[in-house]
């Protein structure tokens, strides 16, 4: 077949053997999402660009960067100084990092807001933990490869948590590290998880988690299903083509997240210690421990659980609790109702009780231990897993608004 | 609205209130300027004469420094660099910044190796170099004959000749621990007890240019990641309007 | 609708100028990147030029330095090797150095700033493996000279190249000056 434009030709010959033009239109170019996306909605794409962001500085790190216990702080250092704009892409990806478990909590809070993971958007919900863990788990490898003191001291912490494990315990933590100690062993394992193995896991997730997201259709901040009406053409009534309108009006959530960003890079790349750690400007040093061994931040509320409760076990059972919560939140909720907006006054309140009790956690799991601080952190402990209980036993009858049946 | 926000303050406070430390002598706090070059050249200066015999600062090169601080490779040649490689010959000018003193030596000498200075402004902090370096003081019950009041002393006083000699004042204190009262003392401040070459504002200074050199050396790079994150931001406001012209006339079809 | 139009246009022209700038921006994070891949300063700093001790060079003897991790040969030549100069210049591909790489103060025919001490690159310009000194070497044209065991290519006491020979160009010489009569600083040009 014969085609004049040039254009019409070459995507002829790819779609007869790749679903390229399929797939533009089914994702994007026809892909209707509800139209009245708010503030909310922008973290889902910002999650994706800073992955883009962590994973080319990644790439261009790993040129220069040597994982051997004796090089690996000083070839940091090299990168910083000697290699040519290596600054820039050290702070990045430091920064990158801090961004994404920002923008994913957001995100997160989005779907407990407006019943994101309720029927039938459970697989998506999963999926997103998923990634969340896998998150967690790049976070923790990755912070030891500078191999500063709170790098090496950090995981010496978290994986002697699993030396708690009854009868196992022991063995497990030997044959995590690779070694008796954390060591160059566990260095260069991390090493190949964090740049390879992880990475890998993580773009798999997301596709899933897209992909899932695309066959159900996005929920919106009324909660309704804009499926329910459609136009003459099929598609929803409430419903707009992703592209252009949610491409453009991403492009502003871009552009505003990068200004932020940007600020913190060039302006305050340590963040006052919380991005940038002080105790990780001094080599790892196996044979004196930092006076005060903190999480990076985003990891502190678990760690406030943890440390809450006086048992050992039971704090890394507790913790670990703490996140299977969110795991099977969408079988805790046996509400209908979808959105923040229609639901109880209760509903609302135990809300405002997660946000508090995780933001204070937060905020305790950075700071030593002390009495007083030892008791909020078991008030704000309750308070989080309060929210769950709270939210099983007033889901099965709450008392909603009645949840209009278009946008309005 | 309000209310939620009040609310949420109230159940936070108690938590932050409790952000009590302990305050050592002296406590002071300075700011570096970066535009004081000369500051940074005499305390590169110090640097090399005093600490470099022991310490290294061997993630930085001098011909960076040089560069940086406005100094030519010939001068640094001959002002800051004192040391050979293994074969005799005097140190490159694109050459780390070693200690004249090996590892191995310090090691033999010492038992632990003097840590490196390249990054201890970002470890510690300014303010707290500050003060360590004017904090020793006399004190016979130890055996380098000093103490510092901010770090259990670690190492001798090598800026001595310029500070001269202090004594501590001390204070004694009272505090409740487990119902009982207990005595405690603290260094109120110190006294000149042998004066060295230079006075108190001397040393003061010739400290504050150490440390600002000590600054400028854990982020040499500091200057030019402000001055590239300004052109970033600006191009990115811009950039913000247009994005945002297009956003609202896409958008004009939506209602 | 006359606004209907205009609109268009107005939507055309953002989107284009959407696309430059955000082209030029991309731009401009690229080069960070790309430039990371430049020679650090530990690579300059290893590449720094290097000081070449020939006070005790001999008569005829080579010394083979260091520089920016390639060798660098300072040989000494009697007469009689200079004198082979002139004599093998119609075998040779590029007797006057014209394709060759050299400083302006080397070229010519013996390729150097003092004609007793030749200061060249060893490094084979066909494949780059590193010739043989080869001072007693007579075989029909060559007069000895340099030899390169790999393809048998053939330079004289200067470096240049043989005709026949698989490589193309004379032997490098590097940028070279005399700091005093035994001491030679390999990898930078001397102040004029």
């Amino acid at each position: 077949m014969s085609d004049n434009s040039s254009k019409n030709g070459i995507m002829g010959w790819i779609d007869a053997r790749f679903p390229l033009t399929k797939m533009w239109e089914e994702h994007l170019s026809k892909y209707y999402a509800p139209k009245n996306f708010n503030f909310w909605y922008y973290f889902g794409s910002l999650a994706l660009l800073v992955l883009v962001i962590q994973i080319v500085t990644g790439i261009f790190l790993t040129m220069h960067y040597k994982p051997d216990g004796d090089l690996a702080f000083i070839s940091v250092e090299y990168i910083m100084r000697d290699v040519d704009w290596g600054w820039l892409i050290r702070y990045l990806h430091s920064t990158g990092s801090s961004a994404f478990f920002i923008v994913v909590y957001l995100h997160m809070f989005r779907g407990v807001m407006y019943g994101s993971y309720q029927k039938p958007r459970e697989l998506i919900w999963l999926f997103g933990m998923f990634i969340y863990l896998a998150l967690m788990a790049e976070a923790f490898m990755g912070y030891l490869l500078p191999w500063g003191q709170m790098s090496y001291w950090g995981a010496q912490v978290i994986i002697s948590l699993f030396g708690a494990i009854p009868v196992i315990g022991d063995d497990l933590t030997l044959w995590i590290r690779g070694d008796f100690v954390i060591a160059d062993a566990t260095l260069n394992r991390f090493f190949a998880l964090h740049v390879v193995a992880v990475p890998l896991v993580l773009i798999m997730l997301v596709v899933m988690h897209i992909l899932a997201l695309h066959e159900v259709g996005s929920n919106n901040p009324e909660g309704i299903e804009i499926k329910k009406y459609k136009d003459e053409d099929g598609n929803p009534l409430d419903g707009i083509p992703f592209h252009p309108y949610y491409s453009v009006k991403d492009l502003v959530g871009v552009v505003v997240f990068l200004i932020l960003f940007s600020v913190v890079v060039f302006f305050m790349p340590e963040m006052g210690g919380y991005f940038l750690e002080h105790a990780n400007f001094v080599p790892a040093n196996q044979y004196q421990t930092p006076e005060h061994i903190a999480p990076v931040w985003y990891f502190t509320p678990y760690y406030a659980i943890l440390r809450a409760v006086p048992d050992k076990l039971l704090g890394v059972i507790l913790m670990f609790a703490a996140i299977f919560m969110l795991f099977i939140l969408p079988w805790i909720d046996r509400g209908k109702v979808h959105s923040i907006r229609y639901r109880s006054t209760s509903f609302k309140w135990l809300l405002g009780m997660l946000v508090v009790s995780f933001i204070g956690l937060g905020y305790l799991g950075a700071l030593p231990l002390s009495d007083i601080r030892t008791f909020f952190a078991r008030v704000y402990s309750i308070g989080y897993f309060g929210f769950f209980l709270g939210l099983w036993w007033i889901s099965k009858n709450e008392k909603t608004k009645p949840v209009p049946e278009r946008i309005q | 609205m309000n209310k939620v926000l009040i609310i949420v303050a109230t159940l936070l406070s108690p938590v932050m209130a409790w952000g009590v430390e302990s305050t050592t002598y002296p406590n002071d706090e300075i700011e570096i300027d970066w535009d004081d070059k000369a500051s940074m050249q005499r305390g590169a200066r110090t640097f090399v004469n005093y600490c470099m015999s022991c310490h290294s600062a061997a993630y930085s090169r001098y011909n960076r420094v040089g560069q940086d601080l406005g100094i030519s490779d010939e001068q640094v040649l001959e002002y800051l660099v004192f040391t050979t490689d293994v074969n005799g010959e005097k140190t490159k000018v694109g050459q780390l910044m070693k200690a004249t003193m090996t590892p191995e030596y310090a090691e033999k000498a010492f038992g632990v190796v003097p840590p490196d200075l390249s990054l201890i402004a970002r470890s510690r902090g300014v303010n707290w170099l500050y003060n360590y370096l004017r904090a020793f003081h006399v004190d016979e019950s130890n055996p380098l004959g000093m103490d510092n009041s901010v770090l259990p002393v670690a190492m001798p006083h090598v800026l001595v000749e310029l500070q001269g000699y202090q004594k501590a004042k001390k204070v004694t204190r009272v505090k409740r621990i487990n119902n009982k009262d207990v005595e405690y003392e603290v260094i109120v401040g110190f006294d000149l007890i042998k004066p060295g070459s230079q006075s108190k504002a001397e040393y003061d200074q010739t400290v504050y240019d150490l440390v600002g050199f000590l600054d400028y050396l854990s982020e040499p790079y500091r200057q030019t990641r402000i001055n590239v994150g300004k052109g970033v931001i600006i191009f990115l406001l811009i950039f913000l309007v247009l994005v945002y012209f297009l956003k609202k006339e896409f958008w004009k079809d939506i209602h | 609708m006359s606004s209907e139009v205009s609109d268009n246009d107005r939507r055309r022209f953002l989107t284009a100028a959407t696309v430059v700038v955000g082209a030029v921006g991309t731009g401009f994070v690229a080069v960070p990147f790309i430039k990371s891949w430049n020679p650090s300063a530990r690579a300059r700093s290893a590449g720094a030029p290097i000081k070449a001790d020939i006070s005790k060079l001999e008569m005829g003897q080579q010394i083979i330095f260091k520089w920016q991790g390639k060798p660098v040969w300072v040989v000494r030549r009697d007469q009689k090797a200079l004198a082979t100069l002139s004599k093998v210049a119609e075998n040779l591909r590029d007797a006057d150095s014209e394709d060759s790489i050299q400083p302006d103060y080397a070229r010519n025919e013996h390729r150097s700033i003092k004609p007793e001490y030749l200061v060249i690159v060893g490094i084979c310009t066909h494949l780059g493996c590193s010739p043989t000194y080869r001072p007693n070497m007579i075989e029909a044209d060559f007069l000895g000279g340099f030899f390169c065991p790999c393809h048998g290519s053939k330079f004289d006491f200067s470096g240049r190249v043989y005709t026949g020979v698989p490589a193309p160009t004379n032997l490098t010489v590097p940028p070279h000056y005399y700091i005093d009569d035994g001491l030679i600083l390999i990898g930078e040009d001397g102040v004029a």
